[in-house]
């Protein structure tokens, strides 16, 4: 299968143009000894219909979100794509377009991303953003750069309770950069704002949480906001926006930069990508905004219309100097979270995030009620992911669910210290309630084949039992 | 208002898309749609489960106190919407799209189909190896076609961008020169290089020392050397360069380059010239980055999502970032159904301690190294040495056919795929590159990359691609060579261009100057950013 449209008359004729024999003379300037070998073992041309045969056949070999009901989340949900998403956004005028440096032949994209800003700044509560970032993780790192430039100084203090995945990320990302990263623990699944007291000072640049944080648990936001201030830091917020129907948005409660990962908002997971990442500050800050930015303006007739602007920040100007290395970022998906917001409506975003609340609570109910298994931090306010505690190995009851048909969350274990009987469950409005009985029943029954957890009160799993309140301490040290 | 001697006439292969759309209205945002009480979502009842007061279940404080102002229309309304916002944005789709530097080459459908599949779309990426065998698999076989096509040793998927994958390049470099307890300040770079270039630079802890290129526009030999001692942690090159050239000397480069004991990196964006002809593994390249969005075809999005996968030599295999994919069980291929052999496990290995670390939170842009993979498969090794061999034919066609009313930004010649034509003579005549570009507009074709590389005056840097066919070259050359003409004769009106897009020119400069970078409803106190310290944009190079 070609793309390329030449006929060999074609060829002929330009290569008659061009006064050559044949097109291997135009690779002349390639010293004969750099070229390729003949025998590269790569695969042969195929048909159309054998590369869709082939890719339905590695499709085939995944078990799939259709096929397994999920509870797994950590940062990527099931949440329900709505059709008209994917159908709009996939029209061939905004996926095969390139970056809107014409504007006058580019006003669907920009116009499309001046909405999207809008839109990310109703959630998070900050009046700017910018047009997106890679993913949720990177938009992170890109956050904790700005408030480095932002106050001169280089200390990240991070909470335990971010997810592991981030802070990894932020240590790749702080190799290179003029910033250190030092722990907050978390206490009862909670950043410990204690310690944060403690350790904010006249080197810290920053202060990072997530909203709601890894293990699901809500934070208070508005006192870190108050440590963080009082120091002369900002605060770095990792939001989850569908939790914005039922959440304050961290920019209305005093964080500085709120970022988050997009995925939920009309993204398929993919597998990890491609979703994308936001990002939302304070106008103070916008020359520090790493990325595109979208500007309105007006056109020679003086009409409104839409620009990148600011530029100036930018890489392709601004080279060594720049804000950050952004070129790329992942505009797609951007608009597909501004398709799918308008769909959502107020009243969507609202009844979402209450069905996650509803379904949620409902499946920590049922669980908890299956002998030996409790909440890891059974005081902590939720939202739609939630830690539990098993009284067998989460990961061979996880394997053992899917025979069930089940994915029954992310066990924790090597993730969070104190927590390798934890399970992370995740409830998105997807999820019924039959499906959460499912998931109990067959946990159960899974649990008592195990022999774990017959006797109440939970012994027998691989961690003793104990008071629930004190099992969450030191969690994330 | 345009009449009829103002609006140029449509070229064959032209892409008519706009004209008569001046004196429309423009399209309303969509929260000027916005209507209380409509809605497009539907929600199921909750079937059963259990109300939550909310005041109960979260604490004051914590719950939302203010809505937030999301529009408010049917789902026709959004249909609608977004539709008319489509037709008011050039693409491949519509017509030829020669942004120098970006390869927008045709982006095949069977690859939107694969991605689309509910077996990659549908697959959550914490789900554990034996639930998907099928994307690892395809994850390791696309690797090893990169390595072949390369010539390098090992790979990682994560960057999901070129910019990217020059950070995740650029810090392993910093690991292995670390790791040899050899730490290094500076990279070197050409003048002519990506805007990315620089910042990575600055990014992964390393200071940016720029080298002149020289009169044909190639590294300068005797400059590298100059600049070049044990301090130089890499030197980072596009080969053909950003002029569309093929740095014959690169043996010789890497040879000094590693003589100091620096690595040599690849910046991939112009990979599509080589590809299956010549292999950076083989010119002495250390790191590679290849821009799949680019070579590999898979669409640009109005700017993302790409993949910027990084494919390195056997000394920094060590250092990519974790997880990688690995392959268990019986080498070779011959299983059922061209799959691998019985006995076949994918699986990620994470315990790599010399590892950077991550750069992205899960595996990368998946669903665009899908579309990559079917472009592999459909291509085939063969295929893909015929994407690199009409590619710079198109380029050299095109190039002939505009030499003779544009001067090229250096003499050098045959061009690979892409070239830079210098505006200088048209600019003497009252029309600058800018001008030329929204000339082009108004004859239905994007223009190309304007003002970059910067070593060039008025540059116009232009990648035919090889999806392009001969009609659609002609006319564009002929569209370019009317703009000429009208530049000698009268370069008044091209000031005025473009007439026939949605919008005319824009001021670009209000709106950095006045900085609206969102809306706000009429009633809402204006909180409409501005910073009058700005200065304007530059000229912007775009590419």
């Amino acid at each position: 299968m070609s793309y390329q449209p030449h006929t060999s008359e074609d060829v002929d004729r330009m290569l008659a143009a061009l006064g050559l024999d044949d097109v291997d003379q135009l690779f002349q300037p390639i010293p004969s000894d750099l070229r390729a070998p003949a025998d590269l073992d790569l695969p042969r041309p195929h048909a159309e219909q054998e590369v869709a045969a082939e890719l339905g056949r590695l499709a085939a070999r995944n078990r799939h979100l259709d096929e397994l009901t999920c509870f797994l989340g950590a940062g990527v949900y099931d949440h329900y794509v709505p059709a008209s998403v994917w159908y709009l956004a996939g029209r061939g005028e905004f996926a095969t377009s390139y970056t809107p440096y014409q504007p006058e032949m580019s006003q669907g994209v920009l116009q499309a991303l001046f909405e999207y800003q809008t839109l990310i700044s109703e959630l998070t509560g900050l009046e700017v953003s910018n047009a997106s970032l890679y993913d949720g993780a990177s938009a992170v790192a890109e956050a904790a750069t700005m408030a480095v430039a932002a106050t001169g100084r280089s200390e990240l203090l991070v909470s335990a309770a971010v997810a592991p995945r981030v802070r990894e990320l932020l240590e790749t990302y702080s190799q290179g950069l003029d910033l250190k990263l030092v722990e907050v623990g978390a206490l009862d699944g909670r950043t410990d704002l204690e310690e944060l007291r403690d350790r904010a000072g006249d080197q810290t640049a920053g202060v990072l949480l997530a909203q709601p944080n890894f293990f699901g648990v809500v934070e208070d936001v508005a006192a870190a906001a108050e440590l963080a201030h009082g120091a002369g830091a900002k605060l770095l917020v990792s939001f989850d926006p569908l939790t914005a129907g039922v959440l304050e948005p961290p920019g209305r409660l005093g964080a500085d930069i709120v970022v988050g990962e997009g995925q939920g908002l009309g993204n398929h997971p993919n597998f990890g990508g491609p979703a994308f990442g936001f990002l939302a500050c304070d106008p103070a800050d916008v020359r520090r905004l790493p990325g595109r930015l979208v500007g309105q303006t007006v056109d020679s007739t003086g009409r409104r219309a839409f620009v990148l602007t600011l530029q100036a920040r930018e890489q392709h100007i601004r080279r060594e100097k720049a804000t950050s290395n952004i070129c790329t970022n992942q505009t797609l998906n951007a608009i597909a979270a501004a398709v799918y917001l308008a769909w959502l409506g107020p009243q969507g975003l609202e009844e979402l995030g209450q069905l996650c609340l509803r379904a949620a609570r409902y499946a920590a109910d049922r669980l908890t009620r299956i002998p030996g298994v409790r909440l890891a931090f059974p005081d902590q306010p939720f939202v739609k992911e939630f830690a539990v505690r098993l009284p067998a190995d989460p990961a061979e009851v996880g394997r053992r669910l899917v025979d069930h048909g089940l994915l029954a969350g992310l066990p924790l274990a090597g993730l969070a210290p104190g927590l390798e009987d934890g399970l992370l469950v995740a409830v998105t409005e997807r999820r019924t309630r039959a499906d959460i009985d499912r998931l109990a029943d067959a946990m159960a029954t899974v649990l008592a084949d195990l022999g774990a957890g017959q006797a109440q009160g939970g012994a027998g799993g691989p961690v003793a039992a104990g008071d629930g309140r004190r099992e969450g301490e030191g969690v994330g040290r | 208002m345009t009449n009829a001697e103002a609006t140029p006439r449509l070229h064959f292969e032209a892409v008519p898309w706009a004209a008569g759309m001046l004196d429309a209205e423009p399209e309303r945002l969509v929260f000027e749609r916005s209507s209380p009480g409509r809605r497009a979502s539907s929600f199921p009842d909750g079937g059963g489960l259990p109300e939550v007061d909310p005041d109960t279940a979260l604490p004051a404080g914590f719950r939302r106190t203010a809505p937030v102002r999301l529009p408010e229309v049917s789902e026709r309304d959004l249909v609608r919407h977004y539709t008319r916002l489509a037709h008011r944005n050039y693409a491949v789709d519509l017509g030829f799209y020669p942004l120098g530097s970006c390869t927008m080459k045709y982006n095949p459908k069977v690859a939107e189909a694969a991605a689309a599949l509910p077996g990659f779309a549908r697959l959550h990426p914490a789900q554990p190896a034996e639930q998907v065998q099928g994307a690892l698999e395809l994850l390791a076989r696309l690797e090893h076609a990169l390595c072949e096509l390369t010539g390098l040793a090992a790979a990682t998927f994560q960057p999901a961008a070129g910019a990217h994958g020059e950070l995740t390049g650029l810090l392993i470099i910093r690991a292995h020169h670390e790791a040899r307890n050899d730490p290094r300040r500076r990279v070197v770079i050409p003048d002519a290089a990506h805007g990315t270039n620089p910042a990575s630079v600055r990014l992964a802890g390393f200071e940016v020392t720029t080298v002149a290129s020289s009169p044909e526009g190639l590294v300068d030999l005797d400059a590298l050397e100059r600049v070049l001692d044990t301090d130089v942690a890499a030197f980072m090159i596009t080969n053909p360069n950003t002029l569309g050239l093929f740095e014959r000397n690169i043996a010789r480069v890497a040879e000094l380059v590693h003589g100091v004991g620096g690595q040599l990196y690849y910046d991939g964006a112009n990979f599509n010239a080589i590809l299956g002809k010549a292999r950076p593994g083989d010119m002495g390249f250390d790191v590679v980055h290849l821009n799949l969005h680019k070579t590999f075809a898979t669409p640009h999005g109005g700017g993302g999502p790409g993949a910027g996968p990084l494919v390195v030599a056997e000394h920094l295999a060590d250092f990519l970032p974790a997880p990688v994919v690995v392959k268990d069980g019986p080498g070779g291929s011959g299983g059922p159904r061209g799959g691998p052999p019985e006995g076949t496990f994918y699986r990620w290995d994470a315990d790599r301690p010399r590892s950077i670390g991550r750069v992205h939170g899960w595996n990368g842009n998946f669903g665009i190294l899908v579309r990559a993979f079917a472009y592999l498969l459909a291509n085939g090794g063969d295929g893909l040495r015929g994407v690199a061999e009409r590619a710079v034919l198109n380029a050299n066609y095109l190039l002939e056919r505009l030499s003779t009313a544009y001067q090229l930004g250096y003499p050098s010649r045959p061009v690979m795929h892409e070239f830079v034509l210098s505006a200088r003579k048209q600019k003497g005549q009252g029309a600058r590159g800018l001008d030329i570009a929204k000339g082009l507009i108004d004859r239905g074709f994007h223009p190309p990359t304007v003002y970059f590389p910067l070593i060039v005056e008025e540059a116009l840097m232009v990648e035919p691609t090889e999806t392009e066919s001969l009609e659609t070259l002609d006319s564009f050359a002929d569209a370019m060579l009317e703009i000429a003409a009208q530049a000698a004769t009268d370069a008044h009106p091209l000031h005025e261009a473009p007439v026939t897009a949605p919008v005319g020119r824009l001021d670009e400069a209000r709106a950095a100057r006045q900085l609206v970078a969102r809306w706000h409803p009429p009633s809402d106190p204006d909180q409409a950013t501005s910073d009058p310290a700005d200065e304007g944009p530059p000229d912007k190079p775009t590419s």
